[in-house]
């Protein structure tokens, strides 16, 4: 007699909780030859909503948090995530449709993604920044900080690397993130956000939504509390990415434009996806007796 | 802490009784004002001295500068056929005008006040003697005040007084404080009436601006009459910015107590530029009240001859040489 | 009450500006006429019309990008870095030795007091373009790449005319780009000379362009095809709409937009400095300032004696003649602005604030506004929200340290802001607090060439000076 399976119903990941799409609604999600595997969350508008609240309210935390804790808390989801290796191999495989060689490749490939940008924590600072010599008795500094409440298209077709390579860079600074998932392809992030819920992550640092870039996108792009936003989950649609950038104008926010088509995500980055969310202040201060 | 001066309207015997019941009331006071900002207080005074004072404006300035000297020579050297020369120069700066006014006082050391008194007899013009051990003012607390009794005895109108640096950098502000009441006392004469007390602080030992402000409310709880930046002994002598510290202040001080002191930078204003935007400094940050003899000096030498040879610029519209001025 | 101390007027001599009566545009070297309509630029202190303008069409636009591409292909991108900063050495020494013309010609056209165009604004034109001279050959060691982006649109405001086409021109021109300016509507006459400085310095025709005009020429150059980049200081409103018309291309962009700081006066601050700190923040240059110090945000232990200081260091505010050396506040820009502020002045009191203005007495002709502060003003008032962009200061108070943060975040632009205290553990906090691009700390409006400027949120994006600022021109 076979055992009868426990199937697992994939959610959103909003303020470190694991809730349903307020809308109730889900899609079908599947693998890459086309065959049903679960059942995912469909984000709404609401849930947007709720994700960039949560984001906001996590924003001061984890901005004001040491570098070298930010830069621990990413390395131990690095650790988390090689610790469950088998099944993000597994999750890559089933959304790209790829073997478990090839899946187990781009598993390695991310967590090493994650390692890198955890080192960044304390050290863009130093490379970013810098003191000015200004012409008269002041101290004067310029610092980058993070911009705030980013919102993250996440790629379409890279699952879990291209998924990594754009949340690190914008939380490793101290930003928070709104996360749209792939549409096609989310079970990746939907592990990954459980990664981050039993790591050091503090809720709401990171909100992921499975859905559609295309409904849930304008409304975070237009969205007044959002400070700015990463098109690459629209790459190589451009009228939607158009739309979305005069929509994100509304509030002058940051706006990482979105490539004419997805990048290869194995290319080492540049400075980039973090410079892009970051603001520099400058501190004058006197010097006198 | 909050940073304050004493509230509008404050009864200045009772703020005297309450803040030198002890050196830690008094420390507390001092300490308790708010800070100087350095480069900011030398920004307002550098803007001040952009001011472009011309024709009428300057005009009025050149002649109520001259009236605001305290012609000086405090030299080891001086006798009294120099002081005397000094003090006929007083009375008629510039010989050739008898537009030109008197400056306000001829000042000297105490052996000197009775040459400097049979010049000037009547003529308005003030005595003012450096006395308590000038310049450094290490003496005995009886030494300084004999020294002062001494100058009011022999005719002097006006005791420019040294405070006692060490003292106050050591941050004993009460003994500071005692020696210039007592000093203040030592100014009176038999008649009731008083010499005037002017309080030095050797600013250029006192260093920071903080120190500056603190000193002169100390003075001026004390009892001065005028706060004075320096003895001209002492490089850096009056500042600009030291003097506009101190402005703020008489202006702040009136303001709480009611009660009018006066300032004397001295040492190192050589120009009558320089003279201009002091009273431009004056003008603006305590106000036209000031700007009058009886309370704004310059404890100067050089500069009378400069301001007497712009005015004779302004009046007969030629540049003139020093040759045309007395050398005395 | 009269002053025995009446400054006699101390004019600056006019006479070393020669205005001509009217001006053409400067495209590709030369100074030619534009195909469209002209303007009157006026004297805002005497409404004198000083010249009449030309008004760039769309056409005049598309022969200023050509001139700056051909300029960007054959001369500029090719020149060695040595070569390009050399040309920007010899700008800024020929604008040394004209900062006097400059200076009286931007009192003139702008209305700002000549102390402040000799002393603030010219010698920062000059420092600016000393400071990026020499980036040019050494953009490899800035670390955002070394190649340029090509020909750059470029629309400044007038309330710094010069001082913002140095901002736009010198690091553009140091990165290898070529550029197209157009300077404001009411104050083109010192883009103009500066113009002519470029063709007393020999500039390859081309690299600079100054095509005049006002919103329409504007927009005709920010939407142009033929262009890389577009930097833009001015509204918010406007900077809003540059980033729609820019959405979809691939046009880098800077904009540096408008402010609402706060100046935070704690209980210890030293306060007469605070004091100064706080007119400089709102009266300098008539508080035409993006980051001026709008809202003050004092303590309320302290409240009452902040502002009796305040107020008496107001009245000795000298306004009038932007040509006396003696005046502190000079003529308001433009009779729209001088409406505006009137307006938003008029809200403020029907929202129940209370105005006081400095005793002064006003010209009769040109545009004025007394220095003014608002008390009682409060979070929901639109004086504390909205950008007068004149001399019009709201007070609020707060009790402590976390109040005076939110208060001072609590708006939608974060361009700059002050605090002032004794306590050096305190302004690093308050400093790192704040949502704002540049922190003065027991200072205000301070500017440097080495000093990076721009806002967060809705004062734009981007930074312009110093280092940071070589970013917007490479890639």
């Amino acid at each position: 007699m076979t055992r009868l399976d426990v199937r697992k119903t994939y959610k959103l990941y909003i303020d470190g909780a694991f809730p349903r799409s307020e809308s109730g609604h889900s899609y079908e999600v599947l693998d890459g030859k086309g065959r049903f595997v679960a059942n995912a969350a469909l984000a709404s508008r609401k849930d947007a909503r709720d994700a960039v609240v949560a984001a906001r309210k996590a924003f001061g935390g984890w901005s004001g948090r040491t570098a070298y804790n930010r830069a621990q808390i990413l390395y131990r989801v690095a650790e988390i995530m090689e610790d469950r290796r088998p099944q993000f191999v597994d999750a890559v495989a089933r959304a790209e449709g790829i073997g478990d060689g090839p899946a187990g490749k781009v598993v390695d490939a991310s967590i090493d993604r994650l390692v890198w940008y955890a080192g960044w924590a304390d050290k863009i600072t130093q490379v970013l920044g810098n003191a000015n010599p200004v012409a008269g008795p002041f101290f004067n500094l310029s610092t980058p900080e993070p911009t705030g409440v980013v919102a993250v298209l996440a790629p379409q077709g890279s699952s879990l690397l291209g998924l990594v390579s754009t949340v690190a860079p914008v939380i490793v600074t101290g930003n928070t993130a709104v996360v749209v998932s792939s549409y096609a392809r989310p079970l990746p992030a939907v592990t990954f956000s459980e990664v981050l819920a039993t790591s050091d992550v503090p809720g709401g640092v990171v909100n992921i939504l499975t859905g559609d870039a295309a409904t849930v996108g304008p409304w975070l792009a237009g969205h007044m509390d959002v400070n700015a936003i990463d098109l690459g989950g629209v790459a190589g649609r451009p009228a939607l990415a158009t739309e979305l950038e005069v929509a994100a104008a509304d509030n002058l926010k940051r706006v990482r434009r979105a490539p004419a088509a997805e990048p290869d995500w194995t290319d080492e980055p540049d400075l980039g996806a973090m410079t892009d969310f970051l603001e520099t202040k400058t501190v004058w201060h006197p010097i006198g007796l | 802490m909050t940073a304050t001066y004493p509230a509008r309207g404050a009864d200045l015997d009772g703020l005297v009784a309450d803040v030198t019941r002890s050196d830690a009331t008094l420390r507390r006071f001092l300490h308790g004002l708010p800070g100087v900002d350095q480069v900011g207080a030398e920004a307002r005074a550098a803007a001040l001295g952009t001011r472009s004072i011309k024709t009428t404006a300057k005009a009025f300035a050149l002649d109520l500068a001259i009236r605001m000297v305290d012609l000086t020579t405090l030299e080891g050297q001086d006798t009294p056929g120099k002081v005397r020369a000094l003090a006929a120069k007083a009375m008629r700066p510039d010989p050739a005008d008898p537009t030109c006014p008197s400056v306000a006082a001829v000042c000297v050391y105490p052996d000197m006040v009775a040459d400097v008194k049979q010049v000037l007899g009547d003529s308005g013009v003030h005595i003012a003697a450096v006395a308590t051990a000038f310049p450094s003012g290490r003496a005995a607390m009886d030494i300084k005040l004999a020294d002062t009794r001494d100058a009011v005895e022999a005719g002097a109108d006006e005791i420019d007084m040294v405070i006692d640096r060490g003292a106050f950098l050591s941050g004993r502000y009460l003994q500071v404080f005692e020696e210039i009441a007592a000093v203040r006392e030592a100014c009176a004469r038999p008649d009731g009436t008083s010499a005037h007390l002017k309080v030095i602080f050797e600013t250029g030992e006192l260093q920071t601006y903080d120190n500056v402000r603190r000193v002169s409310w100390l003075a001026m709880l004390a009892g001065a009459h005028f706060i004075k930046t320096s003895t001209g002994k002492v490089q850096p002598a009056a500042t600009l910015p030291v003097t506009l510290v101190m402005l703020e202040a008489v202006r702040d001080f009136r303001e709480a107590t009611g009660r009018m002191v006066g300032v004397k930078p001295a040492g190192g204003i050589r120009t009558a530029k320089d003279a201009v935007k002091y009273l431009v400094t004056v003008n603006e940050v305590a106000g036209q009240d000031w700007l009058d003899p009886d309370w704004f000096r310059f404890g100067a030498s050089t500069l009378l001859n400069d301001l007497l040879m712009q005015r004779t610029k302004m009046t007969t519209g030629r540049y003139s040489g020093p040759d045309y001025f007395t050398l005395d | 009450m009269s002053n025995v101390f009446e400054y006699a007027p101390a004019p600056e001599s006019r006479s070393i500006v020669e205005i001509k009566p009217s001006y053409g545009l400067f495209i590709g070297g030369e100074f030619v006429d534009g195909g469209g309509a002209s303007f009157k630029t006026v004297n805002p202190a005497t409404e004198e019309v000083l010249a009449e303008v030309a008004e760039g069409s769309s056409e005049d636009v598309d022969r200023a990008v050509k001139a700056a591409r051909r300029a960007y292909d054959k001369v500029w991108s090719k020149l060695s870095g040595a070569e390009r900063a050399k040309y920007l050495y010899r700008i800024a020494r020929i604008i040394q030795e004209r900062s006097r013309e400059l200076a009286v010609l931007e009192s003139i056209d702008n209305g700002k007091p000549i102390k402040e165009s000799r002393d603030v604004d010219v010698p920062l034109v000059a420092a600016y373009f000393f400071y990026y001279a020499g980036w040019a050959d050494k953009l490899e060691y800035a670390g955002f790449g070394t190649t340029p982006l090509g020909v750059a649109g470029q629309v400044i405001p007038w309330n710094f005319p010069l001082l913002m086409l140095a901002w736009k021109i010198a690091p553009a021109l140091a990165c290898g780009n070529t550029v197209v300016l157009k300077p404001a509507e009411t104050t083109p006459l010192t883009a103009l000379l500066f113009a002519e400085i470029c063709q007393q310095a020999d500039l390859p025709p081309g690299v600079v362009n100054i095509v005049t005009g006002a919103g329409a020429t504007g927009q005709a150059l920010v939407e142009h095809e033929g262009i890389d980049k577009v930097a833009f200081t001015g509204s918010t409103a406007v900077g809003k709409a540059i980033a729609r018309s820019v959405a979809g291309t691939r046009k880098r962009v800077t904009l540096e937009l408008g402010g609402k700081a706060a100046n935070i006066v704690f209980d210890d601050a030293p306060i007469d400095q605070a004091v100064e700190g706080i007119v400089n923040g709102i009266f300098f240059n008539q508080g035409h300032v993006c980051c001026a110090g709008s809202r003050l945000l004092v303590q309320e232990s302290v409240a009452e004696d902040v502002l009796e200081r305040l107020k008496r260091r107001m009245a000795t505010l000298r306004v009038g003649d932007p040509l006396d050396k003696n005046t502190d506040v000079g003529a308001i820009n433009s009779a729209a602005q001088l409406a505006r502020i009137r307006e938003l002045s008029s809200v403020g009191e029907a929202e129940g604030a209370e105005a006081w203005s400095a005793p002064c007495d006003l010209p009769s002709t040109g545009f004025w506004f007394a220095p003014t502060v608002f008390t009682g003003v409060t979070q929901a008032h639109r004086i504390a929200r909205e950008e007068i962009f004149g001399p019009v200061l709201s007070v609020l108070t707060f009790r402590t340290p976390a109040e005076a943060v939110e208060k001072a975040n609590n708006t939608p632009f974060g361009l700059s802001a002050g605090v002032w205290t004794d306590k050096g553990s305190r302004i690093l906090k308050i400093a790192d607090k704040l949502r704002a691009g540049v922190v003065w700390a027991n200072t205000f409006n301070k500017f440097d060439p080495t000093s990076p400027f721009g806002g967060y949120k809705e004062s734009g994006y981007g930074r312009e000076g110093g280092r940071h600022g070589l970013e917007a021109y490479l890639r």
